[in-house]
């Protein structure tokens, strides 16, 4: 016999008021955790994909559209650039590194990527197994594609025209083959979705597509070398203030810079908006779930006026009839608590398993965090407030007068 | 004396005023208190069992002046030394009646093991109703639940409160021989206050409010 047994049966005994009262709470907490895993995460990996990327060099159009077509790989690029101009910009002394960028093609959503060593490398991505390409039509995968395609080494496979859309037009196939000559360790990246090749494949595959129409036109002509283009350079630069001065570089071209920086707090500030929305609504719904536990509480503490005097004239103090009513308001919430983390996690799961099928953009952890501990406390605070009304009540319970009426 | 009660008053607040006479009970000794509605025959009862303090007088258990004690003390008196069985028989809903009777020594510190419990429930024929839920219990059934929750502990003072009022001459006889077998086993005090006139001829010693 304790007295954590009696608070626990009592609340087992009327499961419907107490019912409510968790289920209120818990879709408050279960909201709000999802909010911080989904927020902490999200600027997490973000940030692990940013990994000092300063510029994105790329066709004019939408600059946040550019940063998250070339940095994440989730939007469509807005263009491609011709080398030779953007030669002028990423030859800048002021620019430290420029990473090429050129695709266009897909295999099973996951992107073809053409680039150099410096792209993985950046990342700091190894190799789980075999090499990295060397020739055209060579690609090293990311881990989850080899994971979710099942392509290994040796592997051969045919690409699809586009970003991330299934083969559904016969027309849309290419008819070269890709071999598959190494696959990254995992790194927690971009690079874990794409699949990287040598720029020169990225050419060649549209250079022969395009052939037949050029073919035709100048039957006689001598064979031209093609503008080569790119999709983006992703840059790092050497000093402050090179933003301004290579961005006036692009002023006269198709090109522009996006400021990764600038783009990425505009976004994280949207993004960052809708979570606060939501939040305050799990708020609204935490204070609904106190009121309801206040309620049940004071409403069971008057049903038991008969039993608290009882256990005082068994020996019972104020300080155990108020300790008992506490810790039943303490247990209500921790369980709200529990099964609200329970809640975010699986809310999450869904949620990573949706992203991951429209973006590859995994969330895959689950842990508590600080600020969940934190919202363990302002539970208990909660808990606490809601029932210290009925336990001071049961304080001041006059037990001659409530067994005599009863 | 177990008991020793001199000059004591009490005034309700705003309500009507008693006072009683005199009187002493001793270890193993019976009290029979008589009295119409109104004469404050629960209020005496209540004073006994330090539920409410009062207006003036002594009531001294064991030698012990509870009018004196703290708050916090005289509740944990009250559960070491008092076995109380009101007119009602009152539970917490939501545990056994097993668990109802082991509340008492949990709450008023006094070691006491489940075995005897069992042992005075089944003694007071309800021991197979050990481990449901009081509210399933018949009305006598949780009488004696009531008596065997006040006993069984061996308070040293048993108080009980119109116990036989609800109940039919045969079940009342049986109630009053087990307070009185439970009393006479662990030498406790037995005061009952009652205005049931069919327990007058079984008590020698009286007294009428």
């Amino acid at each position: 016999m304790n007295l954590l047994k009696i608070s626990w049966s009592n609340i087992k005994h009327k499961p419907l008021n107490t019912l409510l009262s968790i289920v209120l709470l818990s879709f408050g907490i279960g909201i709000i955790s999802m909010m911080l895993l989904l927020k902490s995460q999200i600027s997490e990996k973000f940030d692990r994909n940013i990994k000092d990327i300063d510029f994105v060099l790329a066709a004019k159009g939408s600059p946040l559209q550019s940063m998250l077509a070339n940095i994440y790989h989730v939007d469509v690029p807005t263009g491609n650039i011709k080398v030779s101009e953007a030669r002028r910009i990423i030859k800048n002394p002021m620019v430290a590194e420029a990473i090429p960028l050129a695709y266009g093609d897909n295999y099973e959503k996951f992107r073809i990527v053409g680039t150099n060593e410096k792209y993985p490398n950046h990342y700091g991505c190894s190799l789980a197994e075999g090499h990295l390409f060397s020739a055209p039509f060579e690609v090293t995968i990311g881990a989850s594609v080899a994971q979710e395609t099942g392509l290994k080494i040796g592997s051969t496979f045919t690409s699809v025209h586009g970003y991330d859309n299934a083969a559904d037009d016969a027309d849309a196939h290419h008819h070269q083959l890709f071999t598959v000559v190494g696959v990254f360790a995992r790194s927690n990246s971009v690079i874990d979705n794409l699949i990287l090749t040598p720029v020169e494949t990225t050419w060649m595959v549209h250079e022969h597509a395009e052939e037949p129409a050029t073919d035709s036109l100048n039957v006689d002509s001598t064979h031209v070398e093609p503008e080569r283009e790119m999709t983006a350079y992703l840059i790092k630069k050497r000093n402050k203030g090179a933003f301004g001065m290579l961005s006036k570089q692009t002023e006269d071209t198709t090109m522009q810079l996006a400021n990764v920086a600038v783009e990425n707090s505009r976004l994280m500030n949207n993004f960052g908006l809708g979570l606060s929305t939501i939040t305050a609504i799990a708020i609204v719904i935490m204070v609904i779930s106190f009121i309801s536990i206040f309620i049940s509480l004071f409403t069971s503490m008057r049903e038991r006026r008969y039993e608290l005097a009882l256990m005082r004239t068994m020996g019972g103090t104020r300080a155990t009839l108020f300790t008992l009513i506490i810790q039943e308001g303490l247990l209500l919430v921790v369980l709200g608590y529990a099964i609200g983390l329970l809640l975010s996690r699986v809310g999450l799961l869904v949620l990573s398993h949706f992203m991951q099928e429209s973006f590859h953009y995994g969330l895959d952890n689950l842990a508590i965090n600080s600020q969940e501990l934190a919202l363990l406390g302002l539970t208990l605070l909660v808990g606490l407030l809601a029932s210290a009304i009925p336990a001071w009540q049961a304080l001041k319970i006059d037990i001659s007068k409530t067994l005599t009426n009863a | 004396m177990m008991i020793d009660v001199r000059g004591l008053t009490f005034q309700y607040p705003s309500g009507p005023g008693f006072t009683f006479p005199d009187f002493t009970c001793a270890a193993g000794e019976h009290l029979l208190v008589l009295g119409q509605s109104g004469k404050g025959k629960t209020t005496l009862l209540h004073l006994l069992a330090g539920m409410i303090r009062p207006t003036a007088g002594i009531i001294k258990i064991q030698n012990t002046d509870i009018a004196k004690l703290s708050n916090r003390d005289l509740d944990k008196f009250r559960g070491q030394h008092i076995g109380i069985i009101f007119q009602t028989a009152h539970f917490v809903d939501s545990i056994t009646v097993l668990d109802n009777l082991m509340l008492s020594p949990f709450l008023s510190g006094k070691k006491t093991a489940e075995s005897e419990a069992i042992n005075v429930l089944e003694k007071l024929s309800v021991g197979h109703k050990a481990s449901q839920k009081p509210a399933s219990l018949s009305v006598g059934e949780q009488q004696r639940c009531a008596i065997a929750r006040a006993v069984f502990h061996k308070p040293s003072v048993i108080l009980a409160d119109e116990p036989t009022s609800a109940l039919d001459d045969k079940n009342a006889e049986q109630v009053i021989d087990m307070l009185e077998e439970q009393a006479r086993q662990t030498g406790a005090a037995l005061i009952i206050v009652t205005h049931d006139k069919r327990l007058k001829d079984r008590f020698q010693k009286q007294i009428t409010l």
